[in-house]
């Protein structure tokens, strides 16, 4: 049986909302969490497989040019190694998310520091690790790289998708009451999930078996095969647990190829693990950005023009580049605008998705510089952004979908008690302390993506719900459980959930937010297939059909799910595909943070004191791991507005800081008991279960709040990501 | 190779290895315990921690070899699903992870640092330092700073601890 739903008409229907078993929305504890806190779950590195072998990268120590030798001979057969792999099949940097084929290849050419070039393998780690430390490689290397992005002989290249002009913004800048023109910079990101990559490939004939750390197998099955040059019919791919993602696992990338051409080439199996190092150097980076906006307002602070005019770097020939004004398009209106990304290209490690490509870094920007404006005209920054919320999008005129904006800035207000802040900037003290207040909007695209999931409900009144859909943090297990449950009326321990094979119906993979709505809709659509078979069996329309703890029926009457099945077993595919919604409205989440600093007078030290966010993101589907990911959404923004930054040198573009003892993410003591607030919405154009993304909403526009309570403590605007100490000093008031 | 015996969960067991064999990579590798975590191998994020002889370490910055006769408690002799301690009980309910690739060194860490806290050890943000501190929340994020967690989980890894602990939110 299959059921299938694009979404070309909004479904208004809210049938999660009338199911008796009523799991979803409540804060479940995820059924994956007893694995993962005894330390029972497999994870890529986990797997026992006998006779594997250990594979060592080795890294390029040059930025641009070509490998002429690798003393091969010298390590192979010494001391446990058994071969070095320099295939011309091995990835010169990992697929792009979506990338549906293999990533530039042949680790000849070098085209930043820290590619990968070879692979050594041997008996034991140690071993590998060692000759991957005493490989001679001799380069031949071009002087003509490039490594500073803001450079003048860089060269840049203006995507024509990204350049967005209406009305005249240099005439509304001229008219206007109240302008900001300003120039922000934000750094480079990296993703730092805490699993560093890795993958273990063995082959039986010619059939393959990939054990990895990836977010969206549904591509990364093509994207290998076509690597290595077979069909993806003869690749299985497994995932169950992935360590973290956060964008970085969305392609396929250079320990999978390389393990998978190293198993074949020595006949075992062969384990390759990324150091950490080489997760920072050769995973995906976030681009640094600068950022031009320019915004006019009128007297009663209405903006009659925006502009967000950006430069993101990439690696020559990547068609990725980070989309910063994606958010600026739809959430504020003004007449006249200004919108577009240009793009230098420069050897650094390639640039890609990390949580929330565009608003994480667009949205921060952006909501500095409302604040600044909100300063300039005098008007409250909660009260300005709700006199610019548009009645439709101000560039393509469409409505917008279910937005719950101006509620997430009032409720916001409220608990945070806004009104009773202090107004003038640097003049609220405790002791050596400057304390400030701040505030931002927060705007994330929603998106869903082509998903299928097959659910099974056996004889046994037991169902099985399987998606080659992955966990990677974010509650999947959890929240296909709670949709089963619900449709099928099954307590929660009369569910399970099977995620992460490649043999598993093709889901949408985890990204972009849309996991959770796009692969929650196929396994509701499963359910309702198997809803009408129960229903049928008991002569009775669907709609009528009342399942709830392992009975159906109408009415009074209720007879076991195992009684009615009579030992039938059945199972059902769902396929939900985006239609004509996603084009005819403007879907998106929205939300607003709050924030309370405290600025050291003497150091400059910024603590974070106090934070909520307020965010309305469709139907919540378990309000525990929604919660969760609106936590980490917004530590990340803790993180950019005060540590997170990647440092090239540019005179040889190595990285400098590529650990976790020099890339500062946030830790225990940096972050206060933040406060989460979940609205309450459905958005019938969203998906079927009137559910959207929220993966990422709570980082977009995070760090301004931190940085606009800076600026409310001490005075002092930092437009260069991040607020280190040392950018706060010289201009700080008086002791 | 060195020949090293190894107590880990109560039961030994005699290690042959290649002396530059860290105790994370004999857990894992050799012995078959990957609950322990391998998150950078540099002592930077606290994902490989484990109890030796009642102290929580870095795994990964010790040589297996220098372990011989050592008493090594996992996150498997913790507890396991339908047995869990107190503390992994209270980081399913309280969801004190996401992906979960940290939780294993955050309740080790959690499990020794409880510990340290009533046996009187200060910590930077102690007020006093003699007699044991109250498991304040600062206190709790304090000692807990050496755990990184990426999906950033930290108020629930508090609420968590703290539930365990006896502490005042």
């Amino acid at each position: 049986m299959t059921a299938h739903q694009k979404m070309d008409k909004a479904d208004d229907r809210n049938r999660l909302d009338d199911m008796v078993q009523g799991l979803v929305g409540t804060p479940m504890d995820r059924p994956d969490g007893p694995l993962k806190v005894s330390g029972q779950a497999t994870y890529a590195h986990e797997w026992d497989v006998p006779g594997m072998l250990y594979g060592v990268l080795v890294r390029a120590t040059i930025s641009k040019g070509r490998v002429t030798d690798v003393a091969s001979d010298a390590i192979v057969g010494q001391n446990g190694v058994r071969a070095v792999i320099t295939d011309d099949r091995l990835l010169r940097r990992p697929a792009q998310g979506g990338a549906d084929e293999a990533p530039p290849q042949g680790s000849k050419q070098v085209d930043y520091f820290g590619q990968p070039i070879a692979l050594v393998v041997a008996e034991t780690f140690e071993q590998a690790r060692h000759g991957a430390h005493v490989l001679a490689v001799s380069y031949e290397s071009e002087g003509n790289a490039a490594f500073d992005p803001e450079a003048e002989d860089t060269d840049t290249d203006l995507p024509e998708d990204d350049q967005f002009e209406q009305g005249d913004l240099d005439r509304a800048m001229h008219d206007a009451a109240f302008t900001v023109d300003q120039v922000y910079r934000t750094p480079g990101h990296n993703s730092a999930a805490m699993e560093p990559h890795c993958a273990m490939a063995s082959w039986d004939g010619d059939k393959l078996t990939l054990r990895g750390s990836y977010q969206m197998l549904n591509y990364n099955i093509n994207e290998l095969a076509d690597a290595l040059h077979i069909v993806p019919d003869n690749i299985r791919m497994l995932s169950p647990y992935v360590g973290g993602g956060f964008g970085s696992k969305l392609g396929i990338s250079p320990e999978a190829v390389s393990a998978a051409i190293a198993a074949k080439e020595v006949g075992q199996p062969v384990c390759v693990a990324l150091s950490r190092p080489q997760v920072f150097e050769t995973t995906m980076r976030r681009s640094e950005t600068r950022q031009h906006v320019r915004l006019a307002c009128d007297a009663d602070g209405v903006l009659t023009g925006i502009g967000h005019e950006c430069l993101v770097s990439n690696l020559p020939g990547e068609s990725f580049y980070e989309p910063v004004t994606q958010a600026t398009h739809f959430l504020y209106g003004g007449k006249h605008r200004k919108l577009g990304i240009e793009v230098a290209r420069i050897n650094r490690t390639c640039g890609g998705s990390v949580r929330a490509p565009g608003e994480a870094v667009g949205m921060q920007v952006l909501e500095n510089a409302l604040d600044e404006l909100a300063e300039a005209a005098g008007i409250d920054p909660v009260d300005l952004r709700k006199r610019n919320v548009p009645d439709r999008h101000p560039e393509q005129d469409i409505p917008y979908s279910s937005r719950r904006f101006t509620e997430a800035l009032d409720e916001g207000a409220k608990i945070f008690e806004w009104d009773k802040r202090n107004r003038k900037p640097g003049s609220l003290r405790e002791g050596e302390w400057l304390i400030g207040h701040g505030m931002a909007g927060a705007a994330r695209v929603n998106i869903l993506s082509e998903a299928r999931a097959r659910v099974t409900l056996h004889a046994d009144g037991r169902a099985l719900v399987e998606t080659d859909m992955t966990d990677i943090g974010t509650g999947t297990y959890a929240i296909l459980t709670q949709i089963a449950c619900d449709m099928l009326g099954l307590p929660a321990d009369r569910v399970e959930t099977r995620l992460g094979d490649s043999d598993l119906p093709s889901g949408p993979g985890s990204g972009g937010s849309w996991g959770a709505s796009s692969s929650g809709s196929a396994v509701f659509l499963a359910c309702e297939e198997i809803r009408r078979a129960i229903a049928g069996k008991l002569e009775i329309d669907e709609a009528e059909l009342r399942l709830g703890n392992g009975k159906a029926g109408s009415g009074q009457e209720a007879r076991s799910i195992r009684e009615i099945l009579d030992g039938e077993t059945l199972s059902a595919e769902g396929h939900i595909e985006p239609g004509q919604t996603l084009e005819e409205m403007q879907q998106a989440t929205y939300g607003s943070y709050f924030a309370e600093v405290a600025v050291n007078a003497v150091t400059g030290e910024t603590r974070v004191r106090r934070m909520l966010g307020v965010f309305g993101a469709g139907r919540i589907l378990n309000e525990k791991t929604a919660t969760s990911q609106c936590y980490g959404g917004m530590i990340w923004g803790i993180g950019s507005a005060l540590t997170e930054e990647l440092v090239f040198d540019n005179r040889d573009g190595h990285l400098v800081n590529h650990d976790l003892a020099e890339y500062h993410v946030p830790v225990n003591l940096d972050v206060p008991q933040i406060e989460v607030v979940l609205l309450e919405e459905r958005d019938q154009w969203a998906s079927p279960i009137q559910a959207k993304g929220i993966g990422e909403l709570g980082i977009c526009g995070a760090a301004a709040a931190v940085t606009n309570a800076i600026y409310n403590a001490t005075g002092i605007r930092v437009r260069d990501y991040p607020a280190t100490l040392d950018k706060l000093l010289a201009e700080l008031p008086e002791a | 190779m060195e020949t090293t015996e190894l107590t880990v969960n109560g039961k030994s067991h005699r290690l042959e290895a290649d002396s530059r064999v860290t105790l994370l990579d004999a857990l894992r590798n050799h012995l078959g315990l990957t609950g322990t975590k391998k998150g950078c191998d540099h002592g930077q994020c606290g994902a490989c921690t484990v109890i030796v002889e009642g102290r929580r370490i870095n795994s990964c910055l010790t040589l297996a070899c220098m372990h011989d006769g050592d008493a090594i408690t996992t996150i498997e002799g913790l507890g396991e699903p339908g047995n869990l301690s107190d503390l992994q009980t209270a980081f399913v309910a309280h969801d004190g992870f996401q992906c979960g690739y940290c939780t294993p060194g955050q309740i080790c860490s959690a499990t020794a640092m409880i510990e340290e806290a009533r046996a009187g050890w200060p910590s930077f943000v102690s007020d006093d330092l003699s007699g044991p501190a109250a498991p304040s929340d600062e206190e709790i994020s304090e000692r807990m700073s050496g755990n990184l967690c990426r999906c950033a989980a930290y108020p629930n890894i508090v609420n968590a601890i703290r539930q365990v602990a006896g502490g005042q939110s």
